[in-house]
């Protein structure tokens, strides 16, 4: 009865469960004493320094890596959770290698970068696994905020308006905090349920009350929000998945890369999780690659992305494409999907070759057949809500403050327009916002 | 987060941490964005007389010595006192005392070893407002061949009688800073004390040479094929400033003179190793001219960390923490006996220590053909070189012998007594118990 990699279709069981909790391990296992005094030996402790500059919220990464040097860890994560509270789990997801890491001088020198990252999270491990929570409130403003969405941009934004003595509430359509960290994020990069741990390690400032499973839209309104609070915040992120527009959409095994790795995110039995044996991931973003290496790590014997244009157009860093090559996914570059093959099970993707040379993306009228029994979607994602608000490019406009066009109510993260759809950039937005919110509710704000 | 206040000979500062007397304090510009930065206080760059300032040399005034992967370990240099007018650094050291009421400025003068020089620069510094003055004794390069700098520190006939000068035509605090290039370093101490100082301050820099450039024949740093010995600071010298501090601490002549210690302080533990062994305050300068004035902030939160770990609630409680378990070789107790363990899981195998142990100390390493490494017993006097040379933390720890417990070397049992070589037999000079 047992499945393997051979089994055709998409079942469940490929790899025992060994294999599988091997696969799903700590993508950089945590750097020890040695190795993190090694590391932090490494930095020049730049004036100035570029790294610092490159990360969207501004860690001062020269002070706090001389501070794991000089023995105090703890003394570095308060430097880091100063300006980025999810320090801890942005150590673990950031695209280094195209914030810090890349503009490190060491990297420009020497190509082999200060590991900010990693350092980061030794720091930040220090102090969260310890239990230890480094900040205390400010006395009661007797303001009341209300945050809608508990993903990055959200609890940023909810910790420091808690921290600045505000009452705050979350509201979240699901029924967990973290949003994507802990639906969205590759699990080998936030394992042993990282993501609830630090929302509930953030959560012990105080004064943050958690609503679960309501939903603007849903029983909420922005205006009955705007009524009850003196502040509104929006970090519903991305809920919507883009239209492949290609034939053959809703054949069976076709689905939305995100919900699979939500899906494989809440799996308690890796086992039971069902994968196809050959898979066919179409997009050119971190998602299609954490897609595509995850249903390689669950046992898919041929996993290929598709990205309609070339190599330097995609969205995913070199870093994140050699991932994928170095677990044996092929990437396929200038295919455009045409149309879904199959008799209602999806029996592979049929392709049209493009030209993207001159920056254009031109059909070649080439087709070719890649077999797939499954098909993930992860072309981009889209605001679900507007609420009235002013929209641009499919996101809500916001100044450099947070503030949206209606008064009163702020957006940040990926809903927002402006800044890469990272966790970093959330929580940079999030908390830049309570900063305003704050001044705006104190009479110091204009 | 714990209390860094400072208080040094009645100075105030919100940390402990002082700029030393050196570039980084030479003049307005730079004390207000250090100040900026954070440090706790300056000790403006050394003045001299009135008139025409002295001159530095044009070429390279530096040198370095380096650790691995260039990082700075020793810093050698030949400037002289500051070369800007007296009345141009006397009117900045107004202007800064004036915006940073709570920072000390403590003022470092050089003049020549006659009573009327001191008796005139003494009131220009205290109409200033600075907070104190500190007497530089220990320039050992350039100025000590015009009779000045370390040329008084090395007498301390000298030291004594311009502190007293100095005490008698100035209210402000006196501190007197001392050159390590001397043998004992409790006699210029003893000195400034009897002079009435306030306290002392120590090291300034150490003689040196930082390296030869074989090409040339020339000591570095070398200007036009010539090189002139220079004063050694940074990392390196720390462990020397750290004994000297501990003898004056030591001495009951000086023990409660207060001292302001300098010399390699780089990071917060190197200032909290400063303080225990007896300084009330530190005074950086190679730490600040290697890395910048924000270097400050490790220090500060590091010792801010150390001391609410600890539960030390200010500065002065860990003052001189350390002085009492400093002692004499021939009080240490030679009933304590230790041997050296290696922790298998940790050796990588490398082999340094027995290289060490069976070339240069007491074979008492042994290696396998698989190369384990594991100590004799029979052979181990605890030397320590393993646990020095071996590249991983804790892989060698030192653990010692109970009392009761057989020492294999010796084949006695270890004594549980107290027992110094003052009492041991071999001693000609033991006296007998009576
Ligand atoms: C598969 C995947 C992998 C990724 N990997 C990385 C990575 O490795 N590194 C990285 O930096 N970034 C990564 N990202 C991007 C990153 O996850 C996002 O940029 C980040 O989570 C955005 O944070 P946010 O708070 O704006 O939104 P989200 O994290 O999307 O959080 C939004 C929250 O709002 C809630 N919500 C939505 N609509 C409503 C509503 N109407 N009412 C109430 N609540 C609502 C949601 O339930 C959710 O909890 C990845 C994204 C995906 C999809
Ligand atoms: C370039 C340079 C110039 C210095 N000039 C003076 C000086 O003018 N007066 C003085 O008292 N000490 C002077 N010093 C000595 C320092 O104040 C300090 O005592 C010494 O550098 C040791 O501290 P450190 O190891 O932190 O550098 C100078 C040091 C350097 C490196
Ligand atoms: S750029 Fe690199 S070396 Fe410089 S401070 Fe940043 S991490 Fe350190
Ligand atoms: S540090 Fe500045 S003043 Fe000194 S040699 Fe270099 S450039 Fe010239
Ligand atoms: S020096 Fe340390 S690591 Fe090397 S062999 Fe000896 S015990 Fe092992």
């Amino acid at each position: 009865m047992t499945n393997s990699v051979n089994t055709n279709g998409v079942v469940a069981g490929r790899l025992d469960a060994d294999a599988l909790a091997d696969n799903f391990s700590d993508l950089h296992p945590p750097l020890d004493d040695h190795e993190a005094l090694v590391a932090a030996d490494r930095c020049y402790f730049c004036h100035d320094a570029p790294c610092m500059t490159a990360c969207p919220t501004t860690i001062d990464i020269p002070l706090f890596i001389r501070q794991i040097a000089t023995g105090t860890a703890e003394s570095a994560a308060k430097t880091i959770f100063d300006q980025n509270i999810l320090g801890g789990m942005c150590a673990r997801v950031c695209p280094t290698e195209t914030l810090c890491e890349e503009v490190c001088v060491r990297e420009v020198a020497e190509g082999k970068p200060v590991l900010i990252g990693q350092l980061q999270r030794y720091a930040t491990d220090k102090v969260m696994d310890a239990g230890v929570h480094p900040f205390e409130r400010a006395g009661a403003t007797g303001k009341a905020v209300a945050v809608v969405g508990a993903g990055p941009a959200g609890l940023a934004a909810a910790h420091r308006l808690a921290m600045l003595g505000h009452s705050v509430v979350i509201y979240d359509a699901r029924p967990k905090g973290g949003g994507l960290n802990e639906f969205g994020i590759a699990a080998y990069k936030s394992v042993d349920g990282f993501a609830q741990d630090e929302v509930d390690w953030l959560l012990q400032i105080g004064g943050i009350e958690m609503r679960y499973g309501q939903a603007l839209g849903d029983g909420l309104s922005l205006d009955g929000l705007k009524s009850e609070y003196d502040a509104v915040f929006l970090g519903v992120g991305l809920g919507g998945v883009n239209a492949l527009r290609a034939e053959g959409e809703d054949k069976d095994g076709v689905r939305d890369a995100v919900d699979f790795i939500a899906e494989l995110r809440q799996a308690d039995d890796l086992t039971a999780l069902p994968v196809g044996r050959r898979v066919v991931v179409i997009g050119g973003g971190m998602t299609a690659i954490d897609a595509a290496v995850q249903s390689k790590l669950l046992g898919a014997q041929d996993v290929t992305v598709a990205y309609r244009r070339d190599k330097s157009a995609m969205g995913a860093s070199e870093f994140e494409q050699v991932l994928a090559t170095s677990h044996g996914v092929r990437i396929a570059f200038n295919a455009q999907p045409v149309r879904v093959l199959g008799n209602g099970k999806a029996t592979g993707v049929e392709f049209e070759r493009t030209d993207s040379s001159g920056g254009e993306l031109k059909p070649t009228g080439e087709t070719f057949v890649i077999e797939a029994d499954q098909v993930f979607k992860a072309i981009g994602q889209t605001l679900t809500m507007d609420a009235g608000l002013e929209i641009e490019r499919g996101k809500i406009v916001v100044t450099s403050d947070g503030r949206t066009s209606a008064d009163g109510i702020w957006a940040g993260g990926d809903c927002a327009l402006g800044g890469d759809d990272l966790t970093v950039t959330a929580v940079a937005e999030g908390r830049d916002a309570a900063m305003d919110i704050h001044a705006k509710l104190m009479g110091k704000g204009a | 987060m714990a209390d860094l206040r400072s208080e040094f000979v009645g100075i105030k500062s919100p940390n402990p941490f002082w700029l030393a007397s050196a570039p980084p304090t030479d003049k307005e510009y730079n004390v207000r964005r250090a100040f900026e930065a954070g440090w706790g206080g300056v000790v403006w760059k050394t003045l001299g007389e009135e008139g025409p300032p002295v001159v530095n040399v044009n070429g390279p005034r530096y040198g370095a010595i380096y650790g691995a992967d260039r990082r700075l370990l020793g810093l050698n240099n030949i400037e002289l006192i500051t070369d800007r007018p007296l009345q141009t650094n006397l009117r900045e050291i107004k202007a800064v005392k004036r915006d940073y009421p709570d920072r000390a400025v403590v003022v470092s003068l050089m003049v020549p070893c006659e009573e009327a020089a001191w008796k005139t620069i003494l009131p220009l510094v205290e109409e200033t407002g600075a907070d104190g003055v500190e007497l530089n004794f220990g320039c050992p390069h350039g100025m000590s061949e015009r009779g000045m700098g370390s040329a008084v520190g090395q007498v301390p006939e000298y030291i004594e009688m311009v502190t007293r000068w100095c005490k008698q035509y100035t209210r402000m605090p006196v501190i007197v800073k001392l050159t390590p290039n001397i043998s004992d370093i409790r006699k210029p101490a003893e000195a400034a004390h009897a002079g009435g100082a306030d306290a002392v301050s120590l090291i300034n820099t150490i003689n040196s040479i930082t390296s030869v450039n074989l090409d040339l024949f020339a000591p570095e740093p070398m200007i036009d094929t010539k090189g002139a010995h220079g004063g050694y600071c940074g990392p390196a010298v720390k462990p020397i400033a750290l004994s000297m501090v501990s003898e004056i601490a030591r001495n009951p002549v000086t023990a409660n003179l207060p001292i302001s210690g300098i010399g390699g302080v780089t990071t917060w533990r190197d200032a909290a190793e400063f303080i225990a062994l007896g300084a009330g305050n530190v005074q950086v300068c190679t730490a600040a001219m290697t890395y910048g004035f924000k270097v400050v902030e490790e220090m500060i939160s590091g010792l801010g960390q150390w001391m609410d770990e600890k539960g030390h609630e200010s500065v002065a409680s860990v003052v001189g923490r350390a002085v009492p378990n400093c002692s004499d070789w021939q009080n240490l107790n030679l009933n304590y006996v230790a041997k050296a363990r290696i922790n298998q899981d940790d050796c990588i195998k490398c082999g340094r220590c027995f290289a060490a142990c069976e070339d240069t100390s007491h074979q008492a390493i042994t290696m396998s053909a698989d190369r384990t490494f594991e100590v004799i017993d029979d052979e181990c006097v605890a030397c320590n070189l393993c646990v020095n040379v071996c590249p991983v933390e804790n892989c060698i720890t030192m653990e010692r012998i109970e009392p009761g417990q057989m020492d294999e070397r010796t084949g006695k049992v270890v004594e549980a007594d107290f027992a110094d070589w003052t009492t041991h037999p071999n001693n000609p000079g033991t006296c007998a118990a009576e």
